[in-house]
């Protein structure tokens, strides 16, 4: 009797384990490996966490002009996307102000090809709102918004970018303090990347 | 203090200078050049614009440390070139300037746009002279020069 | 063409003085120590009469240049060619070949109605019209006189043109020619003035004198001073206005390569901390790094929110009668729906003129020399001479070209050259620029004061307004200055009150009165000063109420005119049909705005088309009509009043005031207080000026006051909203 008993309890707990497995599984019916994407998902709120701060998202507007400094007020002087490539026009131009690298004597950060993100990597809305970490993983992995990026080449980008890596070394303010860099570091920002493409690059439901 | 080679409209000089000073300082004490304006010392105004690789830029905030050897044009040198001269008869022509403080800059922007867009919309006008600090507000005349030297520039 | 004035050529100085003793005798030097109006004030306020030698103001030199001399401050508004076209005008000079020169400080060159050496109160013109005319006239006299010497006719058979002399049987002599000799002539005592018909340059549209410097980089403004072995000097200030020093580490300063020297310096309020170096890169670097403890226990610090709830409550209390015309008690009879009860708010504004401010001067023990772009020469000078121990006629000053001024140079205090002095004596012998950065403008003070209006209308049956009580609230500007016995009466300051207890509109039962509260901000008359913040509530409410009687603006301004009111009349008029042609078949989304408003003497009209861009005003179009009298240059007026009206749309910048919070001022640089841009400023301005051949009056304040209650009466239209409070900050 208690051979039985145990055979039944045994027999129990593999079918309810073998039914979450199962549960699990197709609930994501496009993912291979089931634990995996619930770590890629953590993954890609951290990735989120850097996208959506001001060293980064002051670049990735909606609108006709970029932001700048934590409270991401509109960028002075005026200056404006100027079209696709988003370097500014003629009389001012991004790359007028900003150099090749940060100067800090002066307060004015700098990197190689300093410009706007193309507005098909807006992570705000026009009313400089960010948008949500559901909206902005579509927009980031959307292949026809992206240059064609796959998840391997997003590795890529927030790997050697400059302008990306740009954002942990973001130089000194006019007042000579330092700008606040993103909540995680760059190698953890480039780890949470490769768990988030390892996993699918999933994206979080909703919108 | 380190020794910089500069190339200023066509000409070599030489500085030895603080890496930390703006171009805009050097200019103006270190070379005697005047022309190019201190307004604001954040880039919010432009009266500082001169050409370095010939793009418009706000010497103020330019450390002489971060300016190698790409050429730098002021507006002592923007009239030997075809378009800067045009630029400048407009706006001799049409009376443009009051106290005068802002209109280097005013000028070495409007040059950048016209040889970049020859014939440029109010819209491109905007865009362009938009990060400019005109304080006595001579904005309409602007306009009109800029399309008066448009329509004399072949 | 603009030449500097460099030393030699002021050592002229004692030239002049043996030329006026010699030539005239008729000379006056009436040098008035102290304050000049207040010395005019115990005489009983007339200007004592002058007389100008014209070689104070004229310099025919041998290679046929003519240099005129002006006697005021060119910041923009074209002064330096309006009063060197009055003077070549009269002498029948060739204008191609005049050069104007900015006099330096001295007795001769003081505006002749305010005996000081000046420009404001847009009295340029206005007051020196009749003196350059004359001088100009003089000139050509004692220069006929010595062509009709030399050819033993009288001067009636010779005739002037284009800076010659002809006579008779083909004679002819340059002005050059006949210079010396024209210069020992006596100088006639009265002239004949040219009538209308005679003038060449008068009334004609005349370019610029000083565009082409302007635009090729040649042109030396106050900040573009070098002299051999020249130091640069910044202060650190306090942060609260009147603050002290009570102690400074300056090791790191000192540390900097160029610094030359640190010490505390007395400012007009306070203390600060003066760092001289060679050049001003380092003297700012070292500034930055000084560790300042400042004593802040025995100053107010002003702050703007509580000011607002003082102000509010002031403004319900009785205050300084400003004006009291017909029955207090006729508002009260009027029912409650054809009321209106208005509170106005205005923010401190600070000029913000292009070029900062700045001052060199070298001290040498028994004299020294200033240089500075200063609107208040005479009054500067003093000052300059005070602080260094000398005597004002030890000093000489130069007047440099400046980059704008809004009334920011024009200070009664002289802060900016009391600092540089003090500064100078420190440097004995070497000369010193003292620089002001932006920051330490938009900080310094000295702003157009805050302002609270209280406004009741009462409205009658015809829908004009019954009774008015009209409450202002503000700082006086001129109180405790040497101004204040021409503009303070009865506790009302008139700078305040201009606009409102002037009015030019018929109001049967009107009461005016003010409250002028203490405060610890320095304050300053801003371009077009009581206007500023007159014109807008007069000019919203007219509307407002126009817009109750469903009346056009134009013509229910024209009903409640006096008819006295000739140039807001005929400004309106001409306002009407210059803009017939757009004023009433505007786009949709674009609204009709209109105010008029006369101030200093000049009468003003204006329509402008509005839309709403990007959540801001766009101001597509702007018709002007102004009554300025005599128009002596009417390019001049059209570009002041073209650009004039761009300069006023400051106020209804989003970030366009100054604020405090503790003491301390909250904005920085143009990133916190932001000027128009050629986006905020009207694309187009179209200017009509109603002939005349009355004498002349001012245009570089008029323009001001018109634009910001005509963009917003056009927003009114588009958003139905009634916008008091000042910046815009959101429509």
């Amino acid at each position: 009797m208690r051979r039985i008993r145990l055979i039944l309890f045994v027999s129990a707990a593999v079918l309810t384990l073998t039914l979450y497995i199962v549960e699990v599984r197709f609930a994501r019916a496009d993912v291979p490996d089931t634990t995996t994407t619930a770590q890629g998902l953590r993954a890609w709120e951290q990735v989120y966490s850097v996208l959506t701060h001001p060293r980064c998202i002051n670049c990735h507007t909606a609108t006709d002009y970029p932001q700048q400094g934590d409270d991401r007020r509109r960028h002075v002087a005026n200056v404006v996307r100027g079209g696709a490539e988003g370097k500014g026009v003629p009389g001012l131009n991004c790359a007028g102000c900003h150099q090749e690298s940060n100067a800090d004597s002066t307060g004015v950060p700098g990197g190689h090809n300093w410009h706007l993100a193309p507005l098909s990597m807006r992570w705000q809305d026009i009313n400089d709102r960010p948008l949500s970490s559901a909206a902005v993983c579509r927009a980031v992995t959307d292949r026809s918004k992206n240059h064609n990026l796959d998840g391997p080449a997003l590795l890529k980008h927030h790997e050697e970018e400059a302008l990306v890596k740009w954002a942990w070394n973001p130089g000194r303010r006019p007042d000579g303090t330092m700008r606040t860099l993103p909540p995680i570091t760059h190698e953890q920002f480039v780890a949470a990347t490769r768990q988030w493409v390892e996993a699918g690059t999933p994206c979080p439901a909703g919108r | 203090m380190p020794t910089y080679q500069l190339n200023i409209n066509g000409e070599r000089r030489e500085v030895t200078v603080d890496s930390s000073t703006p171009l805009l300082w050097v200019l103006r004490e270190d070379l005697k050049m005047t022309g190019t304006k201190f307004g604001c010392g954040i880039s919010a105004c432009g009266a500082c614009t001169v050409h370095l690789a010939g793009i418009a830029t706000r010497s103020c905030i330019v450390p002489i440390s971060h300016v190698g050897d790409r050429p730098i044009v002021t507006i002592e040198g923007i009239g030997q070139d075809a378009v800067g001269r045009a630029v400048q008869d407009a706006w001799v022509e049409k009376d443009v300037v009051q106290c005068g403080y802002c209109q280097s800059g005013q000028i070495m922007a409007a040059v950048a746009l016209l040889k970049h867009t020859p014939k440029p919309t109010e819209k491109n006008i905007e865009e362009s002279m938009g990060g400019n600090i005109c304080r006595c507000a001579t904005y309409p005349r602007i306009r009109e020069a800029i399309k008066s030297a448009a329509a004399q520039i072949k | 063409m603009l030449a500097r004035f460099t030393q030699q050529q002021f050592d002229r100085r004692g030239f002049l003085r043996v030329s006026f003793a010699a030539a005239s005798g008729l000379f006056v030097s009436l040098y008035l120590n102290g304050s000049s109006i207040e010395a005019m004030a115990q005489e009983g306020g007339q200007p004592p009469a002058k007389v100008y030698p014209p070689d104070a103001f004229v310099n025919i030199r041998p290679d046929g240049k003519i240099v005129i001399q002006v006697n005021r401050l060119e910041f923009g508004q074209g002064v330096q060619t309006s009063l060197p076209m009055l003077l070549a005008d009269e002498m029948d000079a060739d204008w191609s070949n005049v050069i104007a020169e900015l006099a330096p400080a001295a007795d001769i060159y003081k505006d002749p109605m305010f005996g000081i050496q000046m420009v404001g109160g847009s009295g340029s013109i206005a007051h020196s019209y009749q003196q350059y005319r004359e001088l100009g006239a003089k000139t050509r006299a004692m220069l006929l006189a010595a062509a009709a010497e030399r050819w033993s006719i009288t001067p009636d058979k010779a005739r002037t043109e284009n800076s010659v002399v002809y006579g008779p049987d083909g004679k002819s002599a340059t002005y050059a020619q006949l210079a010396s000799d024209a210069a020992r002539k006596p100088v006639p005592a009265t002239v004949r003035l040219k009538n209308p018909t005679e003038l060449r340059l008068v009334g004609k549209k005349t370019k610029r004198l000083d565009s082409r410097p302007k635009c090729d980089g040649s042109m030396k403004f106050g900040l573009d001073l070098d002299l051999p072995g020249m130091k640069v000097a910044v202060v650190a200030h306090p942060p609260v206005f009147g603050a002290r020093v009570k102690s400074v580490a300056d090791n790191e300063a000192r540390a900097i390569e160029g610094v030359r020297d640190v010490f505390e310096i007395p400012l007009a309020k306070g203390t600060g901390v003066a760092v001289v170096a060679d050049k001003f890169w380092p003297a700012k670097q070292a500034r930055s790094r000084l560790k300042i403890d400042w004593d802040l226990a025995a100053v107010e610090k002003a702050d703007s929110s509580e000011l607002w709830t003082k102000y509010r409550q002031l403004a319900r209390t009785p205050g300084n009668v400003a004006l009291t015309q017909g029955d207090a008690k006729a508002l009260d009879q009027v029912a409650a729906p054809n009321k209106i009860v208005a509170e106005y708010e205005f923010p401190f504004l600070p000029h913000a003129p292009m070029e900062p401010l700045n001052t060199t001067i070298r001290f040498d023990g028994d004299r020294a020399e200033v240089w500075a772009g200063s609107q208040f020469q005479t009054v500067d000078q003093i000052a300059v001479a005070e602080v260094l121990g000398l005597k004002p006629d030890q000093v000489i000053f130069h007047t440099e070209m400046a980059g704008g001024g809004f009334g920011r140079r024009a200070v009664g205090d002289s802060h900016i050259q009391r600092e540089a002095a003090a500064i100078a004596k420190r440097l004995r012998g070497t000369p010193v620029k003292l620089v002001w950065s932006r920051e330490d403008d938009v900080q310094g003070g000295y702003y157009r004061p805050m302002h609270l209006h209280r406004v009741e209308v009462g409205i009658g049956p015809d829908g004009l307004p019954l009774a008015w009580r009209h409450m202002i609230v503000g700082q006086s500007i001129t109180a405790g200055t040497a101004f204040e016995n021409f503009t303070v009466k009865n506790g009302v300051d008139s700078t305040m009150t201009e606009g409102v207890a002037d009015t030019h509109y018929k109001i049967p039962n009107f009461h005016v009165a003010v409250h002028h509260p203490k405060v610890n901000v320095p304050v300053l008359w801003w371009r077009s000063v009581g206007h500023t913040h007159t014109a807008f509530v007069m000019e919203t409410l007219i509307d407002e109420l126009a817009t109750r009687a469903k009346a056009d603006p134009i013509a229910y301004r024209r009903k409640l005119l006096k008819p006295e009111a000739k140039k807001l009349h005929s400004v309106l008029d001409l306002l009407e049909k210059a803009s017939a042609s757009w004023r009433n078949s505007l786009p949709r989304g674009h609204a009709l705005g209109v105010s008029s408003h006369e101030s200093f003497g000049t009468g003003v009209a204006c329509a402008v088309d509005v839309s709403i861009e990007n959540k801001r005003p766009k101001i597509h179009r702007a018709t002007i009509a102004v009554d300025c009298g005599l128009a002596v240059n009417p390019l001049s007026v059209e570009s002041q009043f073209q650009a004039g009206v761009g300069f006023g749309m400051s106020q209804l910048m989003a970030k366009g005031a100054i604020t405090l919070k503790n003491g301390v001022v909250e904005q920085r640089n143009f990133d916190g207080y932001v000027p128009p841009y050629i986006i905020d400023a009207p694309m187009a301005v179209d200017v009509h000026i109603v002939p005349s051949t009355e004498a002349p009056t001012g245009c570089g304040e008029p323009p001001v006051p018109v634009i910001s209650p005509a963009v917003v009466n056009a927003l009114a239209r588009l958003t139905g909203k009634r916008y008091r409070t000042l910046p815009l900050v959101s429509i």
